[in-house]
């Protein structure tokens, strides 16, 4: 295949990702579409690693892999803790920081 | 081969994806970003990139999203409100303008390998060898950052999420909790250093009596306090 049709595929990953942050409301689906975002630009990078030969982007991939589990994290424990404080789980409602 | 290999795991992803933007239910939305995951990491193998690969099945597919679904479950937001505002235009508008956007950059460009079928590897490319290497030599750096960063993340989400006193009204009453009534030889803890003893509870249980074998007195429990 050319490598084209990979970053095809990321294209499309990726603006589905940004369309479903704009659109959805839950705090939780916004966060599994910034990991389809992630994705795609993973796909992105391990495309043009294999397009140069080298194994840097796939390091990169791995960076980004990792960064991505870190924000998992802390997203989910906000996530946690507003429904802790049983507030709604809607990013409209949640839009002052004091408390 | 290698060509359909590609459609069916391109295909599979991009669905995925489509079912994590539009399924109602956010524990549908998580397997269907569980099925995406899988077909990415088909995609990643031929890519040959074996290690990411299997980083993307063990670490996503597997920790991170048992982590979603926990959250999920323990959150329970099952029903999405409905929404009336105009971002719900805007958003796929906005997306679909990205997308012709980024397909004009990709045919327009003047990267001669986008058509090629990828350049001249060694053999090995992508193993944890090679890549176990690069992280210990040349990556070093971000290798640390990153471990630094995980350590920084965990004890965040800890410090976020831990139970805080005099936030939550339902907070647990020790009163009712010292009420229940235990049976004896159940191993509680009065039993154990003898506060009660066992002839004691002996007795009340063959007496038929309804006090609580467990509960200490209130004159106790303020001693101790």
């Amino acid at each position: 295949m050319a490598l084209g049709w990979y970053l095809a595929v990321s294209v499309l990953i990726f603006c589905i990702g940004s369309g479903g942050v704009l659109v959805r409301r839950n705090p939780l689906v916004i966060l599994l579409c910034l990991e389809l975002m992630l994705n795609a630009g993973n796909l992105a990078l391990v495309t043009f690693a294999r397009m140069h030969g080298g194994e840097a982007g796939q390091i990169f991939a791995l960076i980004v892999m990792v960064v991505a589990a870190c924000e998992v994290t802390v997203g989910l424990g906000l996530i946690v803790a507003i429904s802790r404080r049983n507030l709604p789980i809607d990013v409209d409602e949640l839009h002052e920081l004091n408390g | 081969m290698s060509a359909a290999l590609f459609f069916i795991a391109a295909i599979i992803a991009i669905i995925g994806a489509i079912g994590v933007v539009t399924l109602r239910n956010p524990l549908y939305a998580v397997l269907a970003l569980v099925c995406h995951l899988v077909a990415l990491a088909a995609l990643f193998l031929l890519l040959r990139a074996e290690f990411v690969a299997a980083a993307q099945v063990v670490v996503y597919a597997g920790a991170v999203m048992v982590l979603y679904v926990f959250v999920v479950a323990y959150v329970g937001g099952g029903d999405e409100i409905k929404a009336g505002n105009s971002l719900r235009i805007l958003g796929p508008m906005f997306a679909v303008a990205l997308a012709i956007e980024l397909f004009i950059a990709m045919l327009g460009t003047g990267l001669s390998g986008i058509k090629g079928h990828g350049a001249r590897y060694k053999l090995g490319f992508g193993d944890p060898e090679h890549i176990g290497k690069l992280f210990l030599t040349d990556y070093l750096f971000a290798f640390e950052v990153a471990s630094l960063l995980l350590l920084v993340a965990a004890i965040g989400a800890i410090v976020l999420a831990r139970r805080r006193r005099g936030l939550e009204d339902d907070d647990v009453d020790f009163k009712t909790i010292r009420a229940t009534p235990r049976p004896a030889y159940t191993g509680t803890i009065a039993e154990a250093v003898g506060v009660r003893r066992v002839l004691e509870q002996l007795e009340q249980a063959h007496g038929g009596a309804s006090e609580l074998v467990g509960a200490p007195r209130d004159s106790e429990a303020e001693d101790e306090s």
